[in-house]
């Protein structure tokens, strides 16, 4: 288990506004993603616990040790944190073969329980054949697989993982995904994902951690984030979302239900937190929540038709009110011979309807 | 007229010498300036560097004010070992490692702080010592240009003359390198012995030269 506070404070430089790293985490074993835009202080919290930058103050914990604590002077050397890496290009030692670069990490080991894990760990990452050539002569896939391979050779108490589908082809990136579920059963160690791509933390994370200029602004599993993305600035960063103002017209809290002015519509809505009549709220919906109808009903606003997006397991239609929902691909020709002659009208069921916070620090 | 061919080995035999005395300094400094932060740092580059661009009479001076029969480091080498230390081989040879030192510091510091910080990074996490990493990841990713460097401080050494002749003199037989050989032979009117002294010289210096490239472009 990882826990860490940090914060760091960076002046402005030539060239660079000032900047205020302020961070809270801690994470179990399983798949931790690092997720937001480039600047935001992903890679700086992996150096921080690998001990490749010093922070103003706040302690950071592995396990029972300490790695760094302002308070007492502690700051643990690199060599000695037990931090596995896997930096963005690989830096597999270029002078080295693969079979080198995996001994170099493991020299702390007696001779033949170096050549048993190498070749065990070869095995495993399924380089054995490659393990004479030199880092030029591998492919990617080959290099990723090296560098994590090398990454575990000491056998780390966490893995930091450093934008590793960066640069990959799809069939790659299936395969890097692929290893790291493998990886996550395999060692019981907290592995932290840094990435900016969204898909990246659904597909492999267990828990995300939503960064911006500095900050974890909200976290939690893919699923609740998707449920409840807490604020307009995490819903816009993971993306997929549409994001509306709505007026409260009337609100029921007996049935937990309200009235909204919607897309100028109106229509019935969920029950909302701390609002009253006549307010403004932010809500989002998700294209694949809402429905596409050819004819008027209950809380069924008209759209126009802007295009169609393939997408590899649906279509998304986007509408010009900005709301986008997902369809089967079989039932598009229909429904756009329907439309032809009623026009659009798009469902949005109140469950879909999801209160934002303004702040910009989500309730969690 | 035969050739003696003496002062041409003395001159490989120096520069060897002073080449590898120049690598081992050089490098350390270079890593010292390219990885510590500490007072003084530009300063020390400057000093190191002065030789390349001093007059070789001046440093053969400071050489002898430093290292002469009255300095105490001269004083002490004669207690030492019953011999000065000026006008012999091995004055010779400091004269040339301090002509070496400037270009294999130069050339290994650039050298060192071109190697990408991911490979050090790399090698912290996976538990190398500062040693381990200098010796096994910084020096063999930075070892084309200090070849290239090494080979043109060997022919820089190899035809020091101002230097040598104040400190270690012209003595025929024992402190008469190439270089000097070939003014007394033009000197005296040895024109057979300058010419094929001056010939062996440029070839090999030629050979150096273009190796030094080789090694320069291969990096790439």
């Amino acid at each position: 288990m990882i826990k860490l506070t940090i914060s760091k404070r960076f002046p402005p430089g030539p060239g660079s506004a000032a900047f205020h790293l302020s961070l809270e985490l801690e994470a179990q074993a399983g798949v931790t993603a690092l997720y937001g835009p480039s600047g935001a202080g992903k890679t700086l919290t992996l150096d921080s616990i690998a001990g490749f930058f010093t922070p103003d103050t706040g302690r950071i914990l592995l396990d029972d040790r300490i790695l760094f604590d302002a308070g007492s002077g502690v700051n643990l050397p690199p060599r000695q944190r037990g931090c596995g890496y896997v930096f963005q290009n690989y830096a597999l030692f270029p002078h080295m073969t693969l079979r080198g670069n995996l001994a170099f990490a493991a020299c702390a080991l007696p001779r033949l329980e170096r050549h048993r894990r190498i070749a065990e760990q070869l095995d495993r990452f399924k380089l054995t054949e490659m393990a004479g050539r030199y880092p030029h002569e591998l492919s990617g896939g080959q290099k990723q697989r090296g560098s994590i391979a090398r990454a575990l050779m000491a056998s780390p108490r966490i893995v930091l993982l450093d934008e590793p589908g960066r640069g990959l082809d799809a069939v790659l990136r299936a395969d890097l995904y692929a290893l790291i579920h493998e990886l996550k059963s395999a060692f019981q160690v907290p592995v932290l994902l840094v990435t900016h791509d969204p898909e990246e933390c659904f597909m492999l994370a267990d828990r995300i951690l939503v960064y911006d200029a500095g900050r974890i602004i909200h976290s939690g599993s893919p699923s609740e984030l998707l449920r409840n993305p807490g604020t307009a600035a995490v819903a816009r960063l993971l993306g997929g979302f549409s994001i509306h103002e709505a007026e409260v017209i009337a609100l029921d809290p007996a049935r937990q239900t309200s009235r909204l002015r919607f897309l100028n519509d109106e229509i019935s809505g969920p029950h909302l937190r701390g609002v009253f009549k006549g307010d403004r709220v932010t809500l989002c919906t998700r294209p694949e929540e809402l429905i596409v109808h050819t004819a008027p009903g209950d809380n069924r606003i008209r759209g126009v038709l802007r295009r169609f997006v393939e997408r590899p397991q649906f279509i998304r239609a986007e509408f010009d009110n900005g709301l986008s929902v997902d369809i089967p691909r079989e039932i598009r020709r229909s429904l756009e011979d329907a439309a032809a002659k009623t026009g659009w009208w798009i469902e949005v069921p109140p469950s879909s309807l999801r209160q934002l916070s303004r702040n910009v620090s989500a309730a969690e | 007229m035969p050739i003696d061919w003496f002062p041409l080995w003395l001159s490989l035999e120096v520069a060897a010498l002073a080449t590898l005395i120049s690598l081992l300094l050089g490098i350390w400094l270079a890593w010292l300036l390219a990885n510590k932060k500490f007072r003084g740092r530009e300063v020390l580059d400057a000093a190191a560097t002065l030789p390349l661009a001093l007059p070789p009479t001046v440093l053969g001076y400071y050489l002898l004010v430093v290292i002469g029969r009255a300095s105490w480091i001269g004083h002490a080498w004669e207690r030492l070992t019953g011999s000065p230390l000026v006008f012999t081989w091995r004055a010779a040879v400091i004269a040339s490692t301090l002509h070496a030192i400037p270009l294999l510091l130069k050339s290994s510091r650039a050298a060192l702080e071109n190697v990408d910080r991911t490979y050090e990074k790399a090698a912290r996490s996976l538990g190398a010592s500062e040693w381990r990493l200098f010796w096994r990841v910084s020096i063999p990713l930075a070892r084309r240009p200090i070849a290239a460097a090494t080979a043109l401080a060997f022919a820089r050494s190899m035809g020091d003359f101002g230097a040598t002749l104040m400190i270690a003199g012209d003595i025929p037989g024992r402190t008469q390198t190439a270089a000097i050989a070939i003014y007394d032979a033009v000197e005296s009117g040895n024109t057979m012995v300058a010419r094929v002294l001056v010939i062996v010289i440029s070839i090999v210096t030629a050979g150096i030269v273009y190796l030094s490239n080789r090694l320069e472009q291969r990096r790439a």
